[in-house]
């Protein structure tokens, strides 16, 4: 099977943007804009919707370079890509480090006095920083990047497969992933434990995101308009927001059943759990009905931002983590109250759209430049 | 994800009325975090151990639950909650031990407990718990283990538990991974029936209202003094409203 379509589906942009905006605000440690974000309404998060759409825009790029270069080609621009991450990664890590080592050295609060011992992973740089390079070690919020390195290392073959035989590859990913929850398959971390987004539990929603691009999301189009579906779709997301509730108001709890409760808990996001696929899908089918593909306002001025954010996913993720980390020291330095959290927030969008407008500039000016423009066909619909 | 009680929200709920004696009692800083100290579960050895007008309780903790310098121990919780609880339990012989310790993870006190309960004989087990194990990046499973056993361990020592889990440190928060282990806290709470003190919540709740600035680079130890008092003094008003035996809660989770 190949790639259906030759134009890019706006759509795409427009989520995986908004995507990354609300992973930067809850990356900001007691941001209290991140309220806003829907993972305190339902069971998924953000995360759910960029890998998904991860996977469709890497089906799509690699996909057509596959169908026209060839698997070696096709599966060397891959490679490539993970490895851009990968040292993403590492300058993100170096960052990371550098604010740690302020920490520990501007604050000593004897009421904290325990929690700073994440000083002691200063003290042996040799052993952490080599875990870090071997992705290991990963610091809080700093594992999406892994997980998206290791979908795309294992990616090219996928992709040869669905290609081919595409409903083949949709259940091989299924049954890897009943797999892992059956024998609680994950990958080994530093110092303890396993990698905090299982790869072989998120490659299910990668590999159905590149399914979709490869036709899936034709063949499945008729049932997605169904009433039916989105009735149900709805429910599910009601019943997640009523759940959802019962975590800040404590006292609600006593009305979930007890069966119910037992059922749903732990609601594990490490394996990706089957109520967090649920809830994303639901979210996707809502999305999709009011949301169709020639939906006249996406090409409206004000969604721009967010498509252009979308367009350049890895940089501004990168950016959104940086400017994070950023954020957290501004509450820590300089104001922690409410007017600040705005400022903060509304600051570090601003920066990533700016961003994204000077990287469209820029590949715009390149593509103009000496070099005709096929030197980059594999980009043409935009990074994966 | 970390749960957290959203500012507005919390601005909008209605103050929960002190339930353990008159709210003058309370320092008023403490008193906006009322309404998160909410048993939903019953302690039927403590009450039992107020009705023989003798309370003993053990609070095995890491560095959280004490604090430095010579009167450290004097202006920890654990002492403030003693201090708290005789106050409001006049006639009952009030005795908190402690067995505290920094850079210990929830296993390895685990290994400590039995000749803990074996020495001390306690009614009631306050386990403050979760930090270092984040700090090591513990794994979850071992984690809700050695909670499990812990409770296991106390109960058949005779004694309640109540489980504490982390401090609220904003500084730090980018640094140590709290949230699946704050939620693993709960979730075994929930499982085993056992009171949970949100310490985590009440101090995000301090921060957000303002009552307390926990980014503050301060060295001395007022303000910790002054927080460790709030502490214990909610922690008492949890065990009295969980031992009350007239009213285990109908809300609570069964």
């Amino acid at each position: 099977m190949a790639p259906v379509s030759t134009e890019r589906d706006l759509r795409l942009d427009l989520f995986r943007g908004l995507a990354l905006w609300l992973i930067f605000l809850d990356h900001i440690p007691s941001n209290a804009v991140s309220w806003l974000t829907i993972r305190n309404y339902g069971f998924s998060d953000a995360t759910e919707i960029f890998v998904f759409i991860s996977g469709y825009t890497a089906a799509f790029v690699y996909g057509r370079a596959m169908q026209e270069h060839g698997f070696v080609v096709a599966s060397a621009r891959v490679l490539k890509r993970a490895w851009q991450i990968y040292v993403a990664h590492v300058f993100l890590f170096a960052i990371y480090l550098a604010e740690i080592a302020y920490v520990a050295h501007s604050f000593d609060n004897p009421l904290y006095t325990e929690e700073m011992g994440v000083r002691d992973f200063l003290a042996n740089p040799d052993v952490t920083i080599i875990q870090a390079l071997l992705l290991k070690f990963k610091p809080v919020n700093m594992d999406v990047l892994p997980l998206y390195i290791a979908l795309l290392a294992g990616f090219a073959p996928v992709l040869w497969l669905l290609m081919r035989a595409p409903s083949i590859a949709l259940i091989a990913s299924a049954v890897l992933y009943a797999l892992m929850w059956k024998f609680e398959w994950n990958i080994p971390a530093y110092p303890h434990g396993a990698w905090v987004f299982n790869p072989l539990a998120w490659q299910l929603l990668f590999v159905f995101g590149a399914w979709c691009a490869l036709g899936g999301a034709k063949n499945l189009s008729r049932y997605l308009q169904s009433r039916v579906l989105v009735t149900l779709a709805a429910a599910y997301l009601v019943f997640a927001f009523a759940i959802a509730m019962t975590w800040y108001f404590p006292r609600f709890g006593g009305l979930v059943p007890k069966f119910v409760g037992e059922l749903i808990y732990p609601i594990d996001k490490t394996n990706l759990d089957v109520l967090r696929i649920l809830h994303f899908l639901s979210l996707a089918i809502i999305t999709i009905y009011f949301v169709p593909v020639d939906w006249p306002y996406l090409r409206l001025r004000i969604f721009k931002p967010l498509i252009i954010c979308g367009q350049h996913s890895l940089e501004i993720f990168c950016l959104g983590v940086f400017l994070s980390f950023a954020g957290h020291f501004v509450f820590t330095e300089v104001s922690n109250r409410l007017p600040m959290h705005v400022i903060v927030s509304v600051a570090g969008i601003a920066i990533m759209i700016g961003a994204a407008a000077l990287l469209s500039w820029y590949k715009r000016v390149e593509r103009k430049g000496p070099r005709p423009p096929a030197a980059k066909p594999g980009y043409a619909g935009g990074d994966a | 994800m970390i749960r957290r009680l959203p500012l507005l929200l919390a601005l909008m709920m209605p103050a929960w009325p002190a339930v353990a004696g008159p709210a003058d009692e309370h320092a008023a800083e403490c008193r906006v975090a009322e309404h998160l100290v909410e048993s939903t579960f019953p302690l039927p050895q403590v009450a039992r151990a107020i009705a023989a007008k003798k309370l003993d309780i053990l609070v095995i903790g890491a560095g959280s639950s004490r604090l430095p310098g010579p009167g450290g121990a004097k202006s920890a919780y654990p002492a403030r909650l003693q201090a708290a609880l005789a106050k409001k339990l006049p006639g009952v012989a009030v005795a908190v031990a402690t067995d505290v310790s920094s850079r210990r993870t929830a296993a390895q006190m685990v290994e400590a407990l039995p000749a803990d309960l074996a020495a001390t004989k306690p009614a009631l087990l306050i386990w403050q718990t979760g930090t270092v194990d984040a700090l090591r990046g513990v794994d979850q499973d071992q984690f809700a283990q050695a909670l499990d056993k812990g409770i296991n361990t106390a109960r058949s020592a005779g004694a309640d538990v109540v489980l504490v889990n982390a401090q609220y440190s904003p500084r730090t928060e980018s640094m140590i991974a709290l949230g699946s282990y704050t939620e693993n806290m709960r979730w075994v709470a929930v499982q085993q029936e056992v009171p949970l003190f949100d310490r985590f919540g009440i101090m995000k709740l301090w921060s957000d209202l303002g009552t307390f600035d926990f980014y503050s680079p301060t060295k001395k130890l007022d303000m910790a003094e002054r927080v460790h008092d709030c502490i214990g003094r909610l922690l008492a008003d949890l065990v009295l409203q969980a031992a009350k035996p007239e009213s285990p809660s109908p809300t609570g989770i069964r």
